[in-house]
């Protein structure tokens, strides 16, 4: 083999080695994204039903339930025009409190009645209570355009869009 | 009125960066001796300027003048005189002013230690310094000032986030800021060195200390980011590659790598493109990493506030520094060709590997930092790429690399035998298994590939890296520093690498309910409920609790966590409460009251933990051996400079 015919195989192999590299690095990213939906996203069927995704919203106010000394916890996690059910069994983050933004890992339950419960392996509160996730921020924003294109309600004064806009 | 002289001190300062930046290159180019000597003096004087704009936030800070929104929104007359001081750099504006202070003193150190250097390549750094600060400035002063007003003032301030509140406030950022931003200076040096089209090993050795002092800082600043998140999040997790910390990570991949390279540079006149190569992309990553942190753009801890037009601004900018950095990298590399070869078997190729490895891993964080935001921008939808893609990927790279350091080190230049080392490497190496083996089997009663593998890893450095040390003292042959160091910084790799493999295969945590007098084991300990009660802080209230350790009915600890609830903000606060020994952390943690007489309550045990933040800290050290080393000072034969200035003077 000649020097320059050495240099191109070599050239050919790393490229190879690229690609393939390349390949599983996409792939081992397609397994381990997480989606991020709101809500409604659950209601409408773009939340995944045989995998781990996250969920960002509101803790509904009134909405956290727990027996007395018992580790698990439920809540609502709202949009303001779809709530979800959470359950979670462990401690919950410091920020973590009703009518406050949260960001919950888990997987959906087969719906009964129609109604949707997540059981959450993880549950994030954000470091600073006027802070809201963007995403979850942009989630609640379209669900509430949804809602008032929809002219379905009219805008409470408790109206998300106020504090949404904000960021 | 300190107030508006520090807006006003800022303004100067940002003149004098583009006096610096005009006279430092112009000079330079056209060989105008008084133009360069201009810009040393513009260096000075934004040193000045910019001090006292910093001394005035902080005085603004000490007096809590809440007629100023940005200490309105980060102090509080309760909050103590220590923690006042790091509110500076606290939030947005403040945390950038301290990157500006940090960088113009790095300028000022560029502008007083340069005798090895030629005046007209200096100048040319100081140019390129002026450049980045006059950036800064500029952004500061448009889109993100600490010193606006706030009027009518308020009584009281918001207070520092409870999160923040800690001694690490003071030390971590500008530790690494330091970091970060001393990586401008291998920046300014390649760029400048592209505009000269000449890289010798003078470069090199001038560049080294500059790159190794960066890399020190981010060791020590990253290590302490994470042993702070480690006790201050409460919830006992050292690293979560959160995006901010990815991005604090990469600079630290890439001058880890520059390091390296540079070495091959200086030695052997190799690898002179790719050095330059990476102190571009060492300061970009450090400027992206800004860019990510302070434009909002990823959901963060660290992400205080989100302004697109901070955003576009850190955008632009950084398009111009990489891009201009790389264009004139395109034009002026093949300059810098060098026709040496080095065999298969040499340090040179080990130090290849290193840098493929070290380069390959930066690359995968920023993948997966960026990927959300690439597919959120195409509209595919909102994703998050998890801890676990992190984890496994970040392996690929970093085993190789940690076996090939091993054998790497005792390569010798051009062409190494290590035919004459094999047997002594591989009986360490057989060491260092049966180690693992009788570690993860006997001691902690699991064995995986995987934590054989990590753990024969860090033990195989650790041997690597003590046995020249040991051969040479024995022989009673000279040590040089520089060696010593480079063993001392591998040998706290490798103590990292057993930190981070035990901690990681044998973490025990527990989420319970505790009430009074309630016991419970983990990880071989048992933990009793003994009650709590409420105690006063100087600017919170907290529920501390009282919790018994034992084991084999011997009383071990006796931990304090506290639930802290903070006056003016009201976030609730987990101060956990840690028991460490040289083995193991036992960490407990406050969830909430949960009814009933209980509380929710996280206990863990975690062995090892604190070895990697030892292993940064012996990594961060064995730098500052290596820095010690006489060549760095030995003086460049006084004629070299004579006739380069009289070459200027002639000119001009």
């Amino acid at each position: 083999m000649t020097p320059r015919r050495r240099r191109m195989m070599f050239v050919v192999l790393i490229l190879l080695a690229v690609a393939g590299a390349t390949m599983l690095l996409l792939t081992a990213l397609k397994q381990n994204l997480q989606y991020s939906v709101v809500p409604s996203d659950v209601y409408t069927g773009k939340a995944p039903l045989d995998r781990v995704f996250r969920l960002g919203g509101m803790v509904e106010q009134g909405s956290v339930k727990r027996e007395p000394g018992s580790m698990l916890v439920q809540f609502d996690v709202t949009d303001y025009s779809h709530e979800v059910t959470v359950q979670y069994s462990g401690v919950l983050p410091d920020l973590f409190r009703e009518g406050q933004g949260v960001v919950v890992r888990g997987k959906l339950q087969p719906s009964v009645d129609g109604h949707q419960l997540l059981i959450a392996e993880e549950v994030l509160a954000k470091h600073d209570e006027k802070y809201m996730p963007p995403d979850v921020a942009a989630g609640l924003k379209k669900a509430h355009d949804a809602r008032r294109s929809a002219a379905e309600a009219p805008t409470s004064s408790a109206s998300p869009s106020t504090s949404v806009t904000h960021h | 009125m300190t107030v508006e002289l520090g807006y006003f001190a800022l303004i100067l300062a940002f003149s004098l960066a583009v006096i610096q930046a005009f006279f430092g290159l112009a000079g330079a180019a056209t060989r105008r001796d008084h133009w360069m000597a201009a810009a040393r003096s513009a260096v000075a004087g934004q040193l000045v300027f910019v001090l006292f704009a910093f001394g005035c936030l902080t005085a603004a800070f000490l007096r809590s003048d809440f007629s100023v929104l940005y200490v309105a929104s980060n102090s509080n007359t309760e909050l103590p005189a220590f923690y006042k001081v790091a509110a500076v750099w606290g939030a947005h504006e403040g945390s950038l002013l301290l990157w500006l202070t940090i960088l113009v003193i790095w300028s000022a150190a560029v502008a007083v230690f340069n005798r090895a250097m030629n005046p007209a390549f200096i100048s040319k750094v100081l140019g390129v310094l002026g450049l980045v600060s006059g950036g800064f400035a500029l952004f500061i002063i448009s889109t993100s000032n600490p010193f606006e007003r706030l009027i009518p003032a308020v009584a009281q301030g918001r207070d520092l986030n409870p999160l923040l509140q800690d001694p690490a406030m003071v030390a971590h950022p500008p530790m690494l800021y330091t970091g970060y931003v001393g990586l401008a200076v291998p920046f300014a040096c390649a760029v400048a060195a592209l505009l000269e089209g000449k890289l010798d090993a003078t470069w090199a050795r001038w560049v080294k200390p500059w790159a190794m002092v960066s890399w020190m800082f981010l060791t020590c600043g990253i290590a302490l980011g994470s042993f702070w998140a480690y006790y201050e999040l409460g919830w006992g997790g050292w690293w979560f590659w959160d995006p901010v910390e990815n991005a604090s990570f990469m600079p630290w991949l890439m001058s880890t790598a520059l390091i390296h390279s540079l070495s091959v540079t200086e030695k052997r006149g190799l690898f002179k493109s790719w050095t330059v190569l990476l102190a571009i992309f060492g300061f970009s990553l450090s400027l992206l990493g800004t860019f990510l942190v302070r434009s909002g753009v990823l959901i963060s801890v660290h992400a205080f506030a989100s302004d697109p037009a901070r955003g576009l601004f850190i955008l632009t900018f950084l398009m111009a520094c990489i891009g201009g950095a790389l264009a004139l990298f395109a034009w002026r590399a093949p300059k810098l060709k060098s026709d040496i070869g080095f065999k298969i078997i040499s340090r040179e190729s080990f130090l290849l590997f290193n840098n493929v490895l070290l380069v390959v891993a930066a690359g995968l964080i920023l993948l997966g930092t960026v990927y959300p935001l690439i597919v959120d921008g195409f509209g595919l939808g909102k994703i998050s790429v998890g801890f676990p893609w992190f984890s496994a990927m970040f392996l690929v790279p970093m085993l190789p690399l940690l076996f090939l350091l091993a054998v790497g080190m005792h390569a010798s230049w051009k062409q190494a035998q290590l035919a004459r080392l094999r047997n002594v490497l591989l009986i360490m190496l057989a060491i260092a298994i049966v180690m693992a083996l009788i570690v993860t089997g006997a001691v902690y009663g699991h064995i995986s590939i995987l934590n054989v593998i990590g753990f024969s890893a860090g033990a195989w450095i650790i041997l690597s890296s003590l046995y020249e040390p040991f051969m040479r003292w024995r022989a009673k042959q000279h040590l040089s520093r520089a060696v010593i160091g480079m063993c001392v910084a591998h040998l706290g790799m490798g103590v990292f690498t057993l930190g981070v493999t035990i901690v990681s295969s044998y973490v025990i945590e527990k989420d319970i309910s505790l009430g009074n007098g309630q016991t419970t084991q983990v990880g071989g300990y048992d933990f009793t409920w003994a009650g709590t009660k409420p105690v006063t802080g100087p600017n919170y209230d907290a529920t501390e609790a009282e919790v018994h350790i034992s084991k084999n009915g011997k009383e071990v600890a006796m931990l304090h966590p506290q639930k802290r609830i903070y006056r003016a903000q009201p976030n609730p606060m987990t101060e956990a409460g840690i028991d460490s020994h040289w083995n193991r952390d036992l960490l407990v943690s406050m969830g909430e009251d949960i009814g009933g007489g209980t509380w929710s309550v996280r206990l863990q045990y975690k062995p090892m933990v604190r070895y990697i933040w030892l292993g940064a800290l012996i990594m961060a050290i064995g730098g500052f051996i290596a820095l010690m080393d006489r060549r760095y000072r030995v003086k460049v034969p006084a004629t070299e400079v004579a006739t380069d200035k009289a070459i200027t003077a002639a000119r001009s």
